[in-house]
């Protein structure tokens, strides 16, 4: 019998859903070998009989901690999937406000209305099986991972920095061209695709498993940031990991 | 015999975000009728503020995975505008083949995996694999056409990298431009079989007279620039779009309503068709008349069909830019940018409609306020007047008919709604 796929998104731009819909060709080879049950953004049948449950997006109102309570219930397998629901991503950016602050903000009188608490990445609620990186996920990663369960083996996933493939893709660093990145803390797996692209790294893979984020914080000051410069600079993607507090 | 009607749409599927309908009904009396939008709210504004304007345009995007590109635009528009920016020639041309990717690529998706299923009778695009292979794989073929287009030119699709404020961080190669050229062209013809094939599809009829808002540029068919136009009122210089867009609380639903000249107005493909057609190319106004679209049409329904002329258009236009790129030559360009304090607006045509980004920045080019305004947002109230007209009329027909033309008339406006997010409320049934 092919296992039973379903799609679940929290709170994110659904931007990862979406990469899963573009991989055009490969995709009808994942509609082969597996069943999609749960597609909220693609289709419109739904069930609760599922074996891996993909979730994107963060965890921000009480709503979503029951509901991903209950889905991790009955999923044989769980992953999270893309920056959000791996390490919190950006939105975490919020969680230096006091949650009352951040209403405020943004609907003012209204505030009353929304129900929110600090964002949290899935980890944090439930135990997650296996983990898709990036903001998006990166594709490749992706379609490793979804191929591994099909076949019963386990995903490789990169845990050097962003510098290893960045030097292998042959850009000059970063730092180098007078700008700064935590490229050298960061997962790799990307194929340092932003400084490809002529950017720098934000860190959207999350933190390697080891970081030296001291040695980091201390290049990053070395090239003229200043301790509030720096802390953004953890902030943007990595804000719920220890580095951004 | 009483006749009750009740439908409960808990998360309408096959668009962007969550969204619910209510509709109750006795004996042909409508007791409750809404649409609901249930996404958790984001805080963008919130994130945005103390973040400088380099990461400001990085995070802006994450608004929305589909629109990304949009925000993007519209984020490096805020910036420049602010900061006293004129981009160059070719960054201009850059940004216009950029959003000719963004455009097809949202109105593939949405035309062939979130509405076709519908006007096919099915629940999704995973079966039309076995029994329409032919139109997903060229589904397929044009949604990836579009993905590595944007790829070529700013590194990524989902989530932009090389455009900045100020230019772009790296340029594509001109052999890059060439090659996806000749896909373009053969594109064209993917797309006009699939004017043919739409041809026979029957589209509901309805029809609610409203007021349409898009942008307008006296010199090409707008996306990226020109003025906010209204079907009712003409003109207004986008540095004024506070006075159209009028952000209302309603006392049934917490959500923020927009209503400018009626009681709603609406945005997106057809909002832009009704206000721009005749600055259409030749082909894609070939396509409108094949397909039955005339200006000014009313019907919401008809807003899948503008989103294939417009895929047309765009296709076209991208041939074109990349003509004129090829002819005048790329190279890099400088992009250090100088901050000053102030304020900056930026606004483009989203693939759904018209979006607002409004920035300030103090002398730093750190953020101190944003305002981000929707195109959703701006059809929420549009949708929920379109159920009000069209309910009474199709009430005496069976509820999963009743139940369809509702979904499907949300998913004409081809929502995004964890964009719309940022400002609307929350509540469970």
């Amino acid at each position: 019998m092919k296992p039973k796929l379903a799609f679940f998104d929290f709170t994110g731009c659904e931007g990862c859903q979406l990469e899963a819909i573009n991989f055009e060709q490969e995709l009808l080879d994942i509609i082969n070998a597996a069943e999609i049950v749960n597609f909220r953004e693609a289709m419109t049948e739904k069930s609760d009989d599922y074996d891996i449950a993909f979730i994107d997006g963060a965890i921000t109102t009480e709503r979503d901690v029951a509901r991903i309570k209950e889905i991790r219930g009955r999923a044989k397998i769980l992953v999270a999937i893309g920056a959000c629901a791996t390490i919190g991503g950006i939105n975490c950016l919020k969680n230096f406000y006091s949650m009352e602050e951040v209403k405020r903000i943004v609907y003012g009188d209204c505030a009353h209305y929304y129900d929110t608490i600090p964002a949290r990445p899935v980890d944090a609620v439930v135990p997650v099986d296996y983990y898709v990186y990036g903001c998006p996920m990166t594709r490749s990663e992706f379609l490793k991972v979804v191929k591994a369960l099909l076949m019963g083996t386990r995903p490789e996933i990169p845990n050097c920095p962003v510098c290893v493939e960045c030097k292998m893709a042959g850009n000059i660093c970063v730092f180098e061209r007078g700008m700064t990145c935590v490229g050298p803390v960061t997962r790799a797996g990307c194929n340092a695709i932003c400084v490809t692209a002529g950017q720098i790294c934000w860190g959207c893979r999350g933190l390697v498993d080891d970081p030296n984020a001291d040695s980091e914080k201390e290049i990053l000051a070395k090239h003229n940031l200043t301790p509030d410069e720096i802390i953004a600079k953890f902030r943007m993607f990595l804000g719920y990991s220890e580095v951004a507090k | 015999m009483t006749k009750k009607i009740e439908i409960n749409v808990h998360h309408v599927t096959r668009v962007e975000g969550h969204g619910n309908i209510v509709l109750n009904a006795k004996n042909g009396k409508i007791e409750e009728l809404r649409w609901e939008v249930v996404e958790s709210p984001r805080f963008f504004e919130a994130m945005l503020r103390g973040r400088r304007y380099d990461d400001v345009i990085i995070i802006a995007p994450r608004i929305c995975g589909i629109c990304s590109l949009a925000h993007s635009t519209a984020s490096i528009q805020a910036c420049e505008n602010a900061f006293g920016i004129v981009p160059s020639e070719q960054t201009l041309l850059l940004r216009k083949l950029l959003y000719d990717a963004e455009t097809l690529q949202s109105h593939v998706l949405h035309y062939y995996f979130l509405t076709a299923p519908d006007l096919l009778g099915v629940g999704s695009v995973f079966p039309l694999v076995e029994t329409h292979k032919d139109v997903v794989l060229m589904a397929l073929r044009l949604k990836k056409l579009a993905n590595d287009l944007a790829d070529i030119v700013t590194g990524r699709k989902t989530h932009p990298i090389s455009c900045v404020v100020g230019g772009f961080a790296k340029i594509p190669k001109p052999e890059e431009l060439k090659a996806i050229q000749n896909r373009l062209k053969d594109a064209l013809e993917d797309l006009e079989a699939t004017v043919e094939l739409s041809k026979s599809l029957s589209i509901p009829q309805f029809e609610r007279e409203t007021e349409f808002i898009a942008l307008k540029d006296t010199q090409e068919y707008a996306f990226i620039s020109g003025d906010i136009a209204s079907t009712d009122t003409g003109t207004t210089p986008v540095a004024n779009y506070l006075k159209i867009t009028n952000e209302f609380c309603v006392p049934h639903s917490t959500a923020k309503f927009t209503k400018h000249n009626r009681d709603s107005y609406a945005v997106g493909a057809l909002a832009r068709f009704n206000n721009n057609h005749e600055q259409l190319s030749p082909r894609a106004k070939k396509a409108a008349q094949d397909l039955g679209l005339k200006a000014i049409c009313h019907n919401p329904y008809m807003n899948n069909l503008a989103q294939l002329v417009e895929a047309i258009y765009v296709t076209e236009h991208a041939i074109e830019i990349i003509d004129q790129l090829l002819a005048r030559g790329l190279k890099q360009e400088d992009t250090t940018v100088k901050p000053r304090a102030g304020r900056g607006i930026g606004a483009v045509e989203a693939p759904r409609g018209i979006l607002f980004h409004d920035y300030t920045f103090d002398e730093r080019g750190i953020l101190k306020e944003a305002n981000c305004i929707i195109p959703t947002n701006q059809n929420h109230n549009s949708i929920q007047k379109d159920f009000e007209a069209l309910v009474p009329q199709i009430l005496d027909r069976p509820e999963n008919e009743i139940r369809l033309l509702l979904e499907m008339l949300v998913r004409s406006y081809d929502p995004c709604i964890s964009c719309s997010a940022h400002l609307l409320n929350i509540e469970f049934r």
